[in-house]
């Protein structure tokens, strides 16, 4: 009898290469996504040792974070120029790499280009119980199906590109367990804040999280993304969900997924994955999900939420001094009073999209609220930005484009956007925006932009009366 | 990279908890494609202020610098580091950081100390008029008070931080557990290889 392990024991488990004398492992790794940000000077290194790709069969390029979301093909199907000569020259080193050692690369104007965390899993290349790595912090998403994924630095993913491994310590496990129904109105985004909230941005700092429990089980694929998306907000490297029926039937088909009597092997051997009866984490947290509420985020740090209902926390009422500190910073950038009702502040700026909340699922949520109402005066920028060209077609053959423009929001082209101050969308310094990205650090959707994290559905709300708002009250 | 064993200077007495990579180094520097120079953008924003710690006379290419709590969390860019090192800082000491933060400095020759708070605390104290003494090969922090602070670290890090060895290499001498892990990896689970 072995042991009862949890699925990240098992995933690890299978992709131990070596064993050195202390804990650490010489890792497999089964898929490599690159982006055009963190990997032009791990192809310059490549370079320069005389290296080569070990396996680029393993491995996919595509361009996301610098990408404009506008228009790419001039009326005759011409490239447009990118008017940024760094965001150029990123994107050139990336098409040159690629095809230089042997990478499938998904340009910028092909129809499946999207953000590196939406394609994966969007093209089965993202697969259960397999290792996933990119330079992007992120990559925790895929745990969403069941992969254990995690970010690197620019040097890991050199050693990736010439070694397909990586020496890691084993993570300490962490069970957060939702259990119950959600109200009406609150979504993957709102448990996932909620949890942030309570284990706080270190909460999980060492550990891999398995999200578990009756709320998560009911989560759509989509919703599932959303949730380990941000594993990394609470200060994991990754996070986990058991595969599953809803997982099969997400995957089933795509154009990198098992086919035939592989798919029927591939789902044995995915089914044998969950973490054992018996098996212990090393921390348990447990959740109630009708405790969660439409959520919001107040401050600078992932962890500064409340609910929609909710008001300014005074710092004061914080227990640890630094958390006091941070705090009065938090809303010094912020512009906020103690003591404002969240829904009284108002947003000038709506962004809809990224890869914790730029599926489908995500558009369908946003539109539903949005539909048949107009965007209040005081939005001067409200943007959609599909995760990937498929969903923008998808998006584009169910209306809901058409929904977004007719109440004044701009549809755009797939990228990272206004996630992160490095494309040409940008919030400007001292306005706020209502976002369903993942972090609402100091200048992170640009230099003085005061960012509010919310759901699709809240961000649609926020756009339809101005003012951070509770969707609930917008829902017939 | 350059090996390191005792570093020896002004400390930093930043102090700062929740530092994220956004702070050391903000998004619109890591549009580069090489890794030099990366030091102008450490802590632009807070370098904006005139009167920064970073640029003061007495702790301009400071060797060390003193954090709080989780350290470097937020964004996985590596960039945090290079821009660290290309400021001249060869330790961080700090109560936590976040994973993969402290993976990437040891990669770039940086060492993050981990020490408990009370010792931060005395630290940014003897750091605000002298010097720090940072001995990794014996793992100890010390000042010229006496203090003296022992720290842990992965035997495996310590040693490709003294000898300043390049990780590729070293993976490289495993060549052939590879070769059979991926020989075994097709016959047990063929599916595995992406099918398109
Ligand atoms: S959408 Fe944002 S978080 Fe996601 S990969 Fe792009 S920049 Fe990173």
């Amino acid at each position: 009898m072995t042991r009862p392990r949890t699925l990240y024991e098992k995933i690890w488990d299978a992709h131990v290469v070596e064993q050195r004398p202390d804990a650490t492992c010489l890792i497999f790794i089964d898929r490599h996504l690159v982006h055009e940000v963190t990997s032009p000077q791990a192809f310059a290194g490549l370079r320069a040792s005389g290296r080569t790709v070990r396996r680029p069969d393993l491995t996919i390029a595509v361009p996301d974070h610098n990408v404009p979301t506008t228009a790419r093909l001039d009326a005759a199907g011409n490239k447009l120029p990118i008017a940024d000569p760094e965001s150029a020259a990123q994107l050139a080193a990336l098409e040159k790499n690629a095809p230089e050692f042997g990478i499938r690369y998904i340009d910028a104007t092909a129809p499946e280009q999207g953000i590196v965390h939406v394609v994966g899993p969007e093209q089965g290349f993202s697969l259960p119980g397999t290792t996933i790595v990119c330079g992007d912090s992120h990559t925790a998403c895929h745990g969403g199906i069941g992969a254990l994924a995690f970010g690197i630095g620019t040097s890991e993913v050199e050693h990736v590109l010439a070694t397909q491994t990586l020496l890691l310590q084993p993570s300490k496990t962490m069970e957060v367990r939702v259990e119950g129904e959600v109200g009406p109105g609150v979504s993957a985004k709102d448990i996932i804040l909620h949890i942030t909230g309570v284990i706080g941005a270190a909460g999980g700092t060492g550990h891999v999280i398995e999200y578990t429990g009756s709320a998560i089980r009911a989560l759509s694929v989509e919703g599932r993304l959303t949730v380990s998306n941000m594993a990394i907000e609470g200060g994991a490297r990754a996070g986990l969900i058991a595969p599953d029926e809803t997982t099969f039937e997400y995957l089933k088909g795509r154009p990198y997924a098992p086919k035939g009597a592989d798919w029927d092997a591939a789902v044995a051997y995915w089914k044998s994955l969950a973490t054992d009866p018996g098996a212990t984490y090393d921390k348990t947290v447990v959740i109630d999900a009708a405790d969660i509420a439409p959520s919001v985020t107040w401050g600078t740090s992932p962890e500064d939420v409340v609910p929609i209902t909710g008001i300014v926390p005074d710092p004061a009422s914080f227990a640890d001094p630094s958390k006091q500190a941070a705090a009065a910073k938090s809303l010094a950038y912020m512009g906020l009073e103690p003591g404002t009702r969240m829904q009284d502040v108002p947003v000038e700026n709506i962004f809809i999209g990224s890869c914790t909340n730029s599926r489908i699922e995500d558009l369908r949520a946003a539109a539903a609220v949005i539909k048949g109402r107009h965007k209040a005066d005081n939005v001067k920028w409200a943007i959609v930005v599909p995760g990937s060209g498929l969903v923008k077609a998808q998006a584009e053959a169910e209306g809901l484009d058409r929904i977004f423009t007719d109440a004044g929001l701009e549809w755009r082209e797939p990228g990272c956007s206004a996630c992160l101050a490095m494309n040409p969308d940008k919030v400007p310094a001292g306005e706020r925006c209502a976002s369903t990205s993942n972090r609402n650090f100091v200048g992170r959707q640009g230099p003085g932009a005061r960012t509010h994290l919310v759901s699709p559905a809240m961000a649609a709300a926020a756009a339809v009366t101005g003012k951070l708002t509770d969707v609930r009250e917008l829902m017939a | 990279m350059t090996p390191l064993d005792k570093v020896e200077g002004r400390a930093i007495p930043f102090g700062l908890k929740n530092v994220d990579t956004d702070v050391i180094i903000p998004a619109h520097w890591l549009k580069t494609t090489t890794r030099e120079g990366m030091g102008r953008g450490a802590f632009e924003s807070l370098r904006a202020d005139p009167d920064n710690l970073f640029d003061s006379a007495d702790f301009k290419g400071a060797p060390i610098l003193i954090a709080g709590d989780n350290f470097g969390c937020g964004s996985s860019r590596e960039h945090a580091a290079w821009a660290l090192g290309d400021l001249g800082i060869r330790v961080v000491i700090a109560p936590s950081y976040s994973d993969i933060f402290s993976g990437n400095a040891v990669k770039n020759g940086i060492l993050p100390v981990v020490l408990p708070q009370a010792a931060i605390d005395r630290l940014m104290e003897v750091a605000t008029t002298d010097p720090v003494f940072v001995d990794l090969e014996h793992q100890t922090v010390t000042t010229q008070f006496q203090d003296r602070f022992s720290f842990e670290i992965d035997p495996f890090r310590k040693m490709c931080l003294l000898e300043g060895l390049d990780e590729i290499s070293l993976t490289e001498k495993s060549d052939a557990a590879i070769g059979a892990y991926e020989k075994k990896l097709d016959a047990d689970r063929p599916w595995m290889r992406p099918a398109a």
